[in-house]
């Protein structure tokens, strides 16, 4: 038997589960949050949506294909992650597997949390903890490995602006090498390493700005708001700088957080879902059409259908519970959906979404 | 939307159980059926298989026991007229009758449309070649593979793809006659079948060693498309994936993987056009992104069925409902009923698929397993870790394993030797090498195992080693007792590793750590099955136990209103489909006198686990264990253990000593039947004739016994499912060999031995009895004399030759025995008729093999009765005029030699069949000949090769032989047989034996048999085993062994062979009346 070390996750409620400490041997506190997805724990760990949050995976079996190489591409962007580091704060499991399996593995998934200084904790019954996060919703919770002193009240990550935490400092280009392309803008609101490689793939030039900067003032041919974590309404410049963008013509698609910057841009309203959307199972239909798509998702927010402006439509719909899956413009060219066509992790069936914004372009 | 012209549909089955085809296609059809008949459609089915569940009252509107062939389909559909056929619910049985009928055009003329996938698009799956075009048109690439129409062509592919090769035989169930090849002597050897099989064989580069992992698909007709499950072989490329253990979901793939090969999985059914569900199968490389795709299943398979218990997702009934024009958003996750069935469930556990095999009842078998199928079973466990799932699923398979560990020891002679080249045994030839030191990466060189798999199988193996450091549990930590049970470990194998020398039983010491849990709080904990990961709340009664978590999903009502089934566990020979059926059947009627149903059971490939069967499903084990954590968390009205065969009926004992209400017949009684020695003497007591028999402790005895009653014998251990380890012993030398083996079987149990009775009929007696009285009972005759083993035999009922006096002391000796034994619920005598003269040879207080035949024979439901006893209510004797039939039914059992390579075709006390048909007639000859045609063998075209064994049955086949004959029939006979037929006046041509066959006096006169058989100028083949002696059975092996190999129909008995030749000399194919069930 392995040596194990003890430690404890707290919830804010009061409940206590208790485990094995693996990972970073330290405390950490976030919102609680679950995730449905069997696989792409190195993809969901590296995801800056999750920036704040402690991420409980329901799938018992983690670590079993140990953690891909870290370097990045000749762009600068990451070969197997979705950014350079870790942004969950701890990572709470059922089954750790000590024995890791995978031609693509350099390390294990415990050496990697050590690393990057992240708390892990093993031997919980998720199952039980993302029911108690499904019926309360969400919540503040704390890892306390054995030994260590930490309790609440701890900072609520949701009363912080995570996007400005997340988000590029400065402007970065990519493709940007003389050739006649394409230019797109991308708001890094915590953009996914796969977005990018998306818009670089397809020959596009990428011209990647922090999440406050002005890009009305660069000249593109399309406008591309990303992901990011937390609560849309810390960002309200972004929107004013969106709703400048709309005064003109030229196309613009959001995903997730990008998708709620659109929607409060046109006017709507975003509203916290009870324990949110994260999984790779989230089925959206088209609206209008018999066209249905599964998709990756990972939000805690969601635009309020009912409060789209008279020019917007809703474009896509979760078909488990009807909220709101993107939005596009009845007569201009904008649009943005809440899901992740970009997928990694997950399903690709809406990668296409990325050959019809450059199509518009 | 739906198709609103589909007003009535007809669905074909798969027939008889056999290796490759088993009992998921009796769920697959009865969800179809289902969804069906929701929407209001009238559903015809055919299918002859009389012991499922969908061939039962109220799944389909009309049941056709027929064969499902095109002739027969086609005549029913003339009689029928149904606007839409469903093609793909019935296995590769009903896919490639389909095809037939297609292409015939007689789906065309007589209007029917194909639901769902159409046929074309099931022809480019079926057809390699064509298929292998069908993805080089989206740059999906498969297995370089050459299609070969000959032994040359075949040869000429060889050497362009170099050796290591696979052979294939195109449109076969199962991988059946393919294998691998290293050079062009194998390649000869594995062509010669292949090719008697199917007009073309594929040459493949080999990728052994590469993973296996499969994807279900699912689509609409608006090309919405999902998969609902991936799975991955523990065994790498080169063994069958229904030879692997495979789990779900995919353990190995990172996400890149598991989406590149799901994105793939959608292209191949979009551009293949599947409306409903398929299976893609891959192979993957274990060290780069790289693929071939294996094959399409463009039907529900053995898959499927497993993916949907897998996951919660019913594939079958979806995919009915797509096949009437639904849109996949149209329908509902039947789950949690809000949510669509547009979705990918999200497990939060992990199953393990295990095949179980019965290679041990088989003569010559090769125990090695491969690209070819020969698993007859597979369980499914459920648990949160891998440790746990694979430990309680070795328990499952029931071949006396308590897990990964803690087993007997098993003597390998060449441990690298065995993982190298698996056999059936491979799982434990892994634990044997890690216990001797081996490690991960040794044992993944030799078997291509991969490391992550290992490693955890190593992990069980740690534990084991720090249990065995303590002698007494109060000593175990607890912290350690509870990675054990978290690791899968039963109380069972802990008290095995703890107690060495003990002197209390095995089970008393499994009581104290039992004890010692509770005491410590380690307990398993219920969790839900809910496709969503609990995401979203959700009602479901689908149910298994784990030890890695802390809460339990169910509350539970304690209100004594429950009652406990306990199912069959995994199909093997002797135990199948038909327990299901008599689960099933008892889980309704429990439901309808207003108890909640909770069944036991973890056989994913019936319909007693589809969770709306029941109010409460565990997919958990069968052990004493599991149904006491299960009896303490629902603290039942009482278990029923009569309607799951032999599995529950052995826990009986051990359950009413621990205080569990057993419903029915007490357990000290099932005991009294069970116990060879307490039931003879009761039946001495009461007057009834027995064989003479003796208990066997030393071979003294045994000598002084056979002094007595003289050769033959037979030999069996007291405690006895499907004859195992039973057997006849004709002389000294076979007893001496044999003994040794029985030893070996059951310690716990004497061995006994009994005057082996020939020449006799054997008699079944199903019945019904309330505190020991009889109510209902069916007496049925086996067509073969005692001594082929009940579950093999052909049998009539009701019975056509049975005196009337002989029936009347049966029906006696039946009332003593159920008044004796207290009989409350279903029981099963087996009797010996010769002359007047009547023995009791076996007596069984559950329910029995033939209970669904004769139930539905007789259409008076059995288990229904039986179930009613069970509860008390006391129901009424049906009128005595139900018992008296105009008509035949006759119940033939399916063999599966074909695919059990070298496995010598004979018939004895031992079963070896794997499935059974059931087929109604207005007279015998008539039901004979639905029932033979029904297992696949047809009536002869105009040569038959005869061999009819010892002077006996030589006489006993005159008269077939004459009428044969007289029908225009070629004779060909073997030596002794020419001689009696050409005394006998009837024409015939002499053929040598293959000890012959080389002989300078007969070489040139004479064809060899062999050949005739090799080339196919015999359509049947009739060989009757002189005697069983093993100086007798070579020259007769080789003929047998040959028939079934160039797929020659072969009959070894000659009663039987006489029946049907009687049958197919009275009437033609055009004779045989397509009547449905309702219609007698």
């Amino acid at each position: 038997m392995q040596n194990r070390k003890s430690a404890t996750l707290k919830l804010a409620n009061g409940m206590e589960f208790h485990g094995w400490s693996f990972g970073y041997d330290g405390p950490c506190d976030g919102e609680v949050v679950f995730s449905t997805a069997m696989v792409g724990y190195p993809e969901s760990l590296t995801d800056p949506s999750y920036s704040g949050q402690i991420l409980c995976v329901t799938y018992p079996l983690i670590g079993n294909y140990g953690v891909p190489d870290e370097g990045a591409d000749a762009n600068g962007i990451s070969k197997n992650f979705e950014s350079e580091k870790i942004w969950v704060r701890g990572l709470v499991i059922s089954e750790y597997s000590f024995n890791y399996s995978h031609w693509d593995a350099v390390k294990s998934l415990d050496q990697w949390l050590k690393e990057q200084k992240i708390p892990g904790i093993y031997g919980i019954d998720t199952r039980a903890l993302t029911q108690v996060l499904r019926e309360n919703g969400s919540m503040l919770g704390i890892i306390v490995p054995e030994g260590e002193k930490k309790d609440f009240p701890v900072a609520d990550p949701n009363l912080e602006n995570q996007i400005a935490i997340v988000s590029c400092k400065e402007v970065i280009r990519y493709n940007n090498d003389g050739q006649p392309r394409k230019k797109v803008v991308l708001v890094d609101c915590g953009v996914k390493h796969n977005i990018l490689r998306c818009f670089v793939e397809r020959g596009v030039e990428l011209i990647r700005v922090p999440w406050d900067y002005d890009f009305n003032q660069l000249e593109y041919d399309g406008l591309f708001i990303s992901n990011g974590p937390g609560n849309p309404e810390f960002c309200d410049i972004t929107v004013e700088n969106i709703r400048k963008a709309m005064e003109g013509d030229k196309p613009i698609f959001g995903i997730c957080m990008g998708n709620q910057l659109l929607a409060r841009a046109g006017g709507a309203s975003t509203y916290k879902l009870k324990y949110g959307h994260r999984s790779h199972n989230q089925p959206a239909r088209m609206v209008g059409t018999n066209r249905c798509f599964i998709t990756s998702q990972n939000h805690g927010f969601a635009v309020d259908e009912k409060t789209l402006g008279k020019d917007w439509e809703p474009w896509f719909v979760n078909m488990n519970d009807d909220t709101n899956e993107g939005i596009h413009h009845k007569t201009k060219p904008f649009c943005s959906v809440q899901f992740h066509p970009e997928a990694s992790s997950g399903p690709t069936d809406t990668e296409f979404l990325f050959d019809e914004f450059i199509s518009k372009l | 939307m739906k198709d609103q012209n589909i007003k009535k549909v007809l669905i074909l089955g798969s027939g008889a159980l056999k290796i490759g085809q088993a009992g998921e296609f009796d769920y697959s059809g009865s969800q179809a059926l289902k969804a069906l008949r929701e929407e209001g459609i009238e559903t015809v089915l055919i299918n002859p298989n009389i012991a499922t569940v969908q061939t039962s009252e109220g799944v389909a509107d009309k049941i056709y026991f027929l064969p499902v062939t095109p002739f027969f389909v086609e005549k029913v559909i003339e009689k029928e007229k149904p606007q839409g056929i469903l093609l793909s619910f019935g296995g590769q049985t009903a896919l490639n009758c389909g095809v037939e009928l297609y292409k015939n055009k007689v789906l065309e003329k007589n209007n029917v449309h194909v639901l769902g996938t159409p046929v074309q698009a099931i022809m480019d799956t079926e057809d390699r070649e064509l298929f292998i075009e069908k993805l080089d048109e989206i740059n999906v690439k498969t297995i370089k593979s050459e299609p070969a129409e000959s032994l040359e062509e075949a040869k000429e592919a060889a050497h362009r793809l170099g050796y290591p090769l696979i052979v294939r035989a195109a449109y076969a169930l199962g991988g059946l006659g393919s294998g691998f090849v290293d050079n062009d002597e194998q390649l000869e050897e594995i062509c010669e079948k292949a090719f008697s099989f199917s007009p073309q064989v594929l040459v493949e580069k080999s990728l052994k060693g590469w993973k296996e992992i499969e994807y279900e698909v699912v689509r609409d007709k608006y090309d919405n498309c999902i998969t609902v499950c991936n799975m991955e072989n523990f065994d790498p490329l080169g063994i069958h994936t229904g030879e692997s253990i495979v789990v779900a979901p995919s353990q190995t793939l990172s996400n890149k993987d598991y989406y590149f090969l799901r994105e793939l999985s959608i292209k191949i059914v979009r551009h293949i056009g599947i409306v409903g569900e398929c299976n893609v199968q891959y192979a993957y490389d274990p060290d780069a992104m790289d693929y071939r795709v294996i094959e399409v299943n463009a039907r529900l398979s053995r898959s499927s069925a497993l993916a949907s218990k897998a996951t919660g997702y019913p594939l079958a009934f979806v995919a009915a409902k797509l096949g009437l024009g639904y849109g996949l958003f149209d329908l509902k996750n039947s789950v949690t009923k809000t949510t669509p069935a547009f979705f990918e469930p999200a497990l939060d556990y992990i199953v393990c698929k295990i095949p179980r095999w019965d290679l041990g009842k088989f003569h010559g078998v090769s125990r090695k397993i491969g690209s070819s199928m020969k698993s007859v079973g597979e369980v499914m466990s459920i648990g949160r870790s891998f440790e746990e799932a694979i430990q309680k699923g070795l328990r499952m398979i029931g071949q006396g394993a308590h897990g990964f560990v803690g087993n007997k020891d098993i003597k390998i002679a060449d441990v690298d030797k065995e993982l190298r080249e698996p056999t059936d045994k491979r799982v434990f030839v892994i634990a044997k090498a890690l216990s001797e030191g081996y490690t991960v990466d040794q044992i993944h060189q030799l078997t291509k195992i991969d490391k992550w798999f290992l490693g955890k199988l190593e992990n069980i193996v740690l534990t084991n080693k720090n249990l065995s450091e303590y002698n007494d549990i109060k000593d175990v930590p607890a912290e350690l007792l509870k990675l054990s049970k978290q690791q899968g470990f039963s109380d069972h194998q802990i008290q095995k590793v703890i107690y060495k020398n003990s002197e209390d039983t095995a089970f008393a010491n499994q009581a104290k750590v039992r004890a010692r849990r509770k005491e410590l709080g380690i307990l398993p904990v219920v969790k839900q099955i809910d496709t969503l990961a609990a995401e979203f709340p959700a009602q479901t009664n689908y149910l298994y136990l784990t030890y890695n978590g802390t809460k339990n999903d169910v509350e539970y009502e304690q209100d004594g209103k429950s009652v406990i089934v306990l199912g069959s566990g995994a199909y093997r020979i002797g135990s199948s489909v038909e327990f299901d059926w008599c689960s099933v059947t008892c889980l309704q009627e429990i439901q309808h006198q207003g108890y909640r149903g909770v069944l036991i059971n973890y056989n994913p490939e019936t319909v007693s686990t589809d969770y709306d069967m029941c109010d409460r499903l565990y997919f958990d084990e069968l052990t004493f264990e599991r149904v006491m954590d299960i009896y303490d968390l629902e603290t039942p009205h009482g278990v029923v253990v009569s309607v799951g065969g032999q599995i529950p009926n052995n826990l009986a004992l051990k359950l009413q000593k621990n205080g569990v209400p057993i419903l029915g017949t007490s357990a000290d009684d099932i005991d009294k039947a069970e116990d060879r020695h307490k039931f003879s003497s009761i039946v001495d007591a009461l007057g009834i004739d027995q064989p003479e028999w003796s208990e066997l402790t030393t071979l003294e005895d045994v000598d002084k016994f056979i002094d007595k009653v003289g050769f033959p014998v037979l030999v069996r251990p007291s405690y006895v499912l499907s004859g195992a380890a039973m057997n006849v012993c004709y002389d000294e030398d076979q007893l001496r060999k044999f003994l040794v083996l029985a030893a070996e079987v059951s310690q716990e149990h004497p061995v006994v031995i009994s005057k082996f009775m020939t020449r006799c009929k054997e008699i079944e007696f199903d019945a019904v009895a309330d505190e020991g009285e009889v109510i209902a009972y069916a007496i049925s005759e086996h067509i073969e004399y005692a001594g082929v083993h009940s579950g093999d035999a052909t049998d009539q009922f009701p019975p056509q030759k049975l005196y009337v006096e002989s029936a009347r002391k049966i029906k006696k000796i039946a009332r003593q025995i159920a008044s004796a034994l207290n009989i409350s619920g279903p029981f099963n005598i087996q009797f010996l008729a010769k002359e007047n003269s009547i023995k009791v040879i076996e007596c069984n207080l559950r329910a029995s093999r033939s209970f669904p035949f004769v139930s539905k024979v007789l259409k008076i439901n059995l288990i229904d009765l039986a179930t009613k006893v069970m509860l008390g209510l006391h129901p009424a004797a049906p009128q005595k005029s139900a018992f008296d039939l105009d008509y035949v039914g006759i119940k033939s059992s399916q063999f599966s030699f074909a695919r059990l390579q070298e496995a010598d075709p004979m018939l004895g006390v031992d079963m070896s069949s794997t499935g059974e048909v059931g087929c109604l007639g207005d007279d015998f000859n008539e039901a004979i000949l639905k029932s033979i045609i029904s297992i696949g063998t047809e009536i002869p075209a105009k040569r038959i090769l005869l061999s009819t064994g010892d002077p006996l049955e030589k006489a006993d086949m005159l008269n077939a032989c004459r009428l044969l004959a007289q029908h225009d029939y070629e004779l060909y006979a073997t030596g002794g047989t020419y001689k009696y037929l050409v005394e006998n006046s009837i024409p015939c041509t002499k053929v040598l034996w293959p000890s012959e066959k080389d002989n300078p006096n007969f070489k040139g006169k004479f064809k060899p048999a062999l050949e005739m058989i090799q080339n196919k100028e015999v359509d049947m083949v009739i060989n009757i085993p002189k005697n069983f002696t093993d100086t007798e059975l070579d020259n007769g092996y080789q003929i047998r062994r040959a028939a079934v190999d160039f797929n020659i129909p072969l009959f070894t008995n000659a009663r039987l062979a006489t029946s049907f030749i009687r049958g197919f000399c009275s009437m033609s194919m055009d004779d045989l009346k397509i009547k449905s069930w309702d219609e007698y």
